[in-house]
C-alpha cells in the first residue's frame, strides 16, 4: 500500500519536472518564437527542408540540361542557358545542397547521439542556418533573372576572370560561396566543439557512434579546406571589381594558382559531402543486421586517415595541365592509396551483413543500393589516379559519370537510408513501406540508366560541358538512354517526396524506438522534447540503447529542470561542469541580415557604382548585431550570486 | 548514477563551483583562430607560388626591395604587445583587476600604434604601387590589408574588454572572455611574425 503512494508521488513530481523542463526549453509558439529559435532539431529540420528545395531547383537544371542532349542538334537551350544550367546545377549540388543537408542531419543528431541538450553554440548555429538560406536564395534569385553563374562550379580562370566573363555572373559564384563558406566554417567550428564538450556523461571517444565520428572528421576537414576556396573566391572578386591580378598572367599572377587553391579545397570537399554519408550508413547497418558495425576501431582509423590523406591528392583534379613529373607520381600515389580507408569501411559493413541476422527495410535497401554504386564509382576513381588514363578522358563524360556514382551513390542513397531510418525520430511519424520500396527500386534503376551509359559517350569521346552535338558520331543512342534514364530517377524522387509528405500528414505515429536501434537517439521520444532527454543519459558502452544500465536509468530518472547543459572532459567524457545556455534570440538573423546586405551592395555596385554605400549600411548592421550579441558582459560575480 | 548526474547538475553546487578543464568557449575560439591561419597560410603559399613562377628579379622590377625601418618599429610594437594581455590575464584571475585594465590599457596602445604605423608606410608605399600594380602588389596589399583588419579586430575586442572591466564586470572567477581574447591576440602576434618575415625579410635573401 505504502509503495503504490509512494509511486504516485514521485510520478507526479517527475510530472512537475517534465513541465518546467518543456517551459525552460520550448519556445513560443510565435512569429518571433519562429524567428528566433535556437532549438538544433528546429534548426536541423529546416537545414534539411531547405537544402531539399534546393536540391529539388538544381535537379530540375538537371532535367532540362537532360531533355536538351536527349537528341542531336537540339535547340531547346541558347549556349548562354546552357552554361548557366549547369554552373548552377553543379554549385548548388555541391555547395547548396549536399553539405547543407548533411548539417541538417548532424544538427538534428548530434546532440541526441550524444546525449546533450543542444549543440554548444545554439544562436551561432541559428546564425549559420540563415547566412545558408540567405546565400542561397541569392545565388538562385541569380538564375531567376538570367545573371547566374556560367563558368562552371569550379570556376576556372581566365575564363571567369575579366575581361573573358564580363556581368554579374560570376560576382554572384565568388561573393555566394563567400557567403555560404561563413555558415559552413561556424557550422564545423559548432559541431566539434559540441562533440568535445558536450557528450553525456561516460561517453568516452571509444564509445562515440561511428556517425559522429564521422562528423567529426568532417568538421575538421571544413576547417582546414574551406580557407583555400575562401581565399580564391575573394581573391577573384578582387581581380574582377578591383583590377588585381592575382590571376592574370600578363602583370605577374598565375591561372594555374587558382586551380591549386580551389581543388585544395576541392578535393577534400569530396569526403566533407561523402564522409557524412559514411556515418549514415554505419549507424543504419547495426539496426537492420542486429549488430554493431565490425571492426569499430578500424572505422574510427579509416576516417581519421581519409580526413588527413585528402588533403594530398588534390592536383589528381590537374593532370592534365603539364605540371612537373614527381608531384604526378606523388599525387598519384596518394589518390591510389586513399582506397585503403574506402575499402576497409566497405568490408566492415560487408563483414557487419555477414556476420549479422538481416532485416531488409527501406533503409537497409538504400544502403545496399549505395554500396553498389559507392564501390563503381571507386573503381573508376582509381582508374582516374592513373596518370596516363586521366590523359585521356578527363573533360568527357566518363568523368561525369564517374563524380555522379561517387557522389549521387556516396552521398544521396545514404541520404535517403537516412531519411527513411530517422523519419520517425524527425517527425514522429512512420513511412509507408511498399511505396519507398517502389521509391527505392525507381531511384536505383533510374540512376543506373542515367549515369552507366556516360561511360560509354565519355569513351567514345563526348566532352563535358557542350551544349549540343552532331548527329552520326555514335553518342545519340547513349544521350537518349541518360535522358530516359534521368526522368525515371526523377519520378523515383519525386516518389520519396510524397512519401515524406505522406508521412508527415497521415503517417502512422511512431514509436520511441521503432528499429530496436543502439544509440542514444533511440532513448527519447519521437519526435524529441525541447529539452531532448529528461535525464542526462549515463552511456557505459558502445551501444547504449542495447545497454540496460543506461535503459534503466533513462527510465526511472528524476528530471532536474533548468536551462542548462553539462560539459564533460574532452576524451573520457567525465562531467566537469555546467553550463547556462543561451535563451532564444532574433540577433543570429540581424547579423545574417548584415551580411545578406553587404552581398547585395556590392552585387548591385556592378550595375551602380554609387552602391558600395549600401554594402556598407549592411557592415554597419553586422557591427551593431554583433555588439548587442556580446552586450551586455559577463555578469559580474555580485549579479550572479557568487562571492568572488 | 543518479548521485553523479546530480552531483554535476544541482543548481546549489552550480553556483559555488566553475567548469573544471577547457571550456566551449575556449575550443570554439581556437579551432576559429585555426581556420583563419589557414587562410593566411595560403595566402603566404600563393605569395610563394607567383614569387618562384616570376622572374629572377622580386619584387618584379621596377619596384625596390620593401623598406624595413618602420616595419621594424612595427614589430617591435606588436611583437611585445602580447605580454601585457599574458599578464592581464594572469592578474584577473588572481583577482587583481588593476591588472587586468593596465594590461588591456598598454596593449590597446600599442595596437594603435602599429595600426598608425601601418597607415604611415601605406601612404609611402602608394605613391610607388597600387593593388592593381601587377600580381606581387595584389598580394602584398592584400596581405596586410587582412592583418591590419585583424589587428582592428582584435583592438575592437581589447577596447570592449577594458570597457566592461572598468565597468568591474569581471572578477578571478568570470574572465572567460579575457582568455578568449588573449588567443586571438596571440594569434594576431604570431601571425604578423610570419608576414614579416616572408613579405618583408624574404626578398632580402
Amino acid at each position: 500500500m505504502s509503495v503504490d503512494t509512494e509511486e504516485q508521488s514521485r510520478s507526479t513530481s517527475r510530472d512537475e519536472a517534465l513541465a518546467e523542463l518543456e517551459r525552460d526549453w520550448g519556445e513560443r509558439p510565435s512569429l518571433r518564437g519562429w524567428f528566433s529559435t535556437v532549438d538544433h532539431k528546429r534548426i536541423g529540420r529546416r537545414y534539411m527542408v531547405t537544402a531539399g528545395i534546393f536540391f529539388i531547383l538544381a535537379g530540375t537544371d538537371a532535367m532540362i540540361l537532360r531533355t536538351q542532349l536527349a537528341r542531336p542538334n537540339a535547340t531547346l537551350l541558347s549556349p548562354e542557358m546552357y552554361d548557366q544550367l549547369f554552373t548552377m546545377h553543379g554549385t548548388a549540388m555541391i555547395f547548396l545542397f549536399s553539405t547543407p543537408m548533411f548539417f541538417g542531419f548532424g544538427n538534428f543528431l548530434v546532440p541526441l547521439l550524444i546525449g546533450a541538450r543542444d549543440m554548444a553554440f545554439p544562436r551561432l548555429n541559428a546564425f549559420g542556418y540563415w547566412v545558408f538560406v540567405c546565400a542561397g536564395t541569392v545565388m538562385f534569385t541569380s538564375q531567376l533573372v538570367g545573371r547566374a553563374p556560367d563558368g562552371g562550379w569550379f570556376g576556372y580562370v581566365p575564363l571567369t576572370d575579366t575581361p573573358y566573363s564580363t556581368g554579374v555572373n560570376l560576382d554572384v559564384y565568388s561573393l555566394g560561396l563567400l557567403f555560404l563558406g561563413v555558415s559552413t566554417t561556424a557550422g564545423a567550428i559548432n559541431f566539434i566543439v559540441t562533440v568535445v564538450k558536450m557528450r553525456a556523461p561516460g561517453m568516452s571517444l571509444n564509445r562515440m557512434p561511428l556517425f559522429v565520428w564521422a562528423i567529426v572528421g568532417t568538421s575538421f576537414m571544413v576547417i582546414f579546406a574551406l580557407p583555400a576556396l575562401n581565399l580564391a573566391n575573394a581573391m577573384l572578386f578582387l581581380d574582377r571589381r578591383f583590377g588585381a591580378h592575382f590571376f592574370d598572367p600578363g602583370h605577374g599572377g598565375s591561372t594555374l594558382l587558382w586551380q591549386h587553391l580551389f581543388w585544395i579545397f576541392g578535393h577534400p570537399d569530396v569526403y566533407i559531402i561523402v564522409m557524412p554519408a559514411l556515418g549514415i550508413v554505419s549507424a543504419v547497418l547495426p539496426a537492420f543486421c542486429r549488430r554493431g558495425v565490425v571492426a569499430y576501431p578500424l572505422m574510427v582509423l579509416a576516417i581519421v586517415t581519409i580526413s588527413i590523406i585528402s588533403f594530398g591528392v588534390w592536383v589528381h583534379h590537374m593532370f592534365a595541365t603539364g605540371l612537373p613529373q614527381l608531384s604526378y607520381s606523388f599525387f598519384s600515389a596518394a589518390s591510389t592509396l586513399i582506397t585503403i580507408p574506402s575499402g576497409i569501411q566497405i568490408f566492415a559493413w560487408l563483414f557487419t551483413m555477414l556476420r549479422g541476422r538481416i532485416v531488409v527495410r527501406t533503409p537497409f535497401l538504400f544502403v545496399v543500393g549505395f554500396i553498389v554504386t559507392f564501390v563503381l564509382g571507386g573503381f573508376t576513381g582509381v582508374m582516374f589516379a592513373i596518370t596516363a588514363f586521366d590523359q585521356q578522358v578527363t573533360d568527357s563524360y566518363f568523368v561525369v559519370a564517374h563524380f555522379h556514382y561517387v557522389l549521387f551513390g556516396g552521398a544521396v542513397f545514404p541520404m535517403l537510408a537516412g531519411i527513411y531510418f530517422w523519419l520517425p525520430k524527425f517527425t514522429g511519424r512512420m513511412y509507408a513501406e511498399r511505396l519507398s520500396r517502389w521509391a527505392f527500386w525507381l531511384v536505383f534503376l533510374g540512376f543506373n540508366t542515367t549515369f552507366m551509359p556516360m561511360h560509354v559517350s565519355g569513351l567514345l569521346g563526348m566532352p563535358r560541358r557542350i551544349y549540343t552535338y552532331p548527329g552520326g558520331l555514335g553518342w545519340d543512342i547513349w544521350n537518349l538512354i541518360s535522358t530516359v534514364g534521368a526522368y525515371i530517377l526523377a519520378v523515383g524522387l519525386l516518389l520519396v517526396l510524397i512519401g515524406v509528405v505522406h508521412a508527415v500528414r497521415r503517417g502512422a505515429p511512431a514509436p520511441d524506438d521503432p528499429w530496436q536501434g543502439d544509440t542514444l537517439e533511440w532513448g527519447t521520444t519521437s519526435p524529441p522534447r525541447p529539452y531532448n532527454f529528461a535525464p542526462v543519459p549515463q552511456v557505459h558502452s558502445l551501444h547504449p540503447m542495447w545497454d540496460e544500465r543506461t535503459t534503466g536509468a533513462l527510465a526511472i530518472d528524476e528530471p532536474l529542470p533548468d536551462h542548462r547543459a553539462m560539459t564533460t572532459s574532452e576524451l573520457d567524457g567525465r562531467e566537469e561542469g555546467v553550463i547556462e545556455m543561451p535563451e532564444a534570440s532574433l540577433l543570429p538573423l540581424a547579423v545574417a541580415a548584415g551580411i545578406l546586405v553587404v552581398v547585395l551592395g556590392l552585387l548591385w555596385a556592378w550595375y551602380w557604382t554609387g552602391w558600395y554605400w549600401f554594402a556598407g549600411a549592411g557592415a554597419l548592421l553586422i557591427f551593431g548585431a554583433v555588439a548587442r550579441w556580446l552586450w551586455p558582459p559577463e555578469r559580474t560575480p555580485e549579479e550572479a550570486g557568487v562571492a568572488s | 548514477m543518479t548521485a553523479v548526474v546530480e552531483k554535476a547538475t544541482s543548481p546549489r553546487l552550480l553556483s559555488a563551483e566553475m567548469p573544471s578543464g577547457r571550456t566551449t568557449g575556449w575550443w570554439g575560439m581556437v579551432l576559429f583562430v585555426t581556420t583563419e591561419a589557414t587562410i593566411f597560410a595560403a595566402l603566404l603559399g600563393s605569395y610563394f607560388y607567383i614569387r618562384f613562377q616570376s622572374g629572377p628579379h622580386w619584387p618584379p622590377p621596377p619596384l625596390e626591395d620593401p623598406k624595413l625601418t618602420k616595419v621594424v618599429i612595427m614589430t617591435a610594437l606588436l611583437l611585445p604587445s602580447s605580454v601585457p594581455v599574458m599578464w592581464a590575464e594572469r592578474g584577473i584571475r588572481k583577482g587583481q583587476r588593476w591588472r587586468l585594465r593596465a594590461g588591456l590599457a598598454i596593449t590597446m596602445v600599442l595596437g594603435l600604434a602599429f595600426l598608425g604605423m601601418q597607415a604611415w608606410e601605406y601612404s609611402e608605399d602608394l605613391k610607388k604601387h597600387t593593388l592593381t600594380t601587377d600580381a606581387y602588389s595584389s598580394l602584398f596589399y592584400t596581405t596586410t590589408t587582412l592583418h591590419g583588419f585583424h589587428v582592428a579586430v582584435g583592438l575592437l575586442m581589447v577596447g570592449w574588454l577594458l570597457a566592461a572591466s572598468l565597468r568591474g564586470s569581471f572578477g578571478y572567477r568570470r574572465h572567460e572572455r579575457v582568455r578568449l581574447t588573449a588567443i586571438y591576440w596571440h594569434f594576431v602576434d604570431v601571425v604578423w611574425v610570419a608576414i614579416f618575415l616572408c613579405l618583408y625579410l624574404s626578398p632580402r635573401l
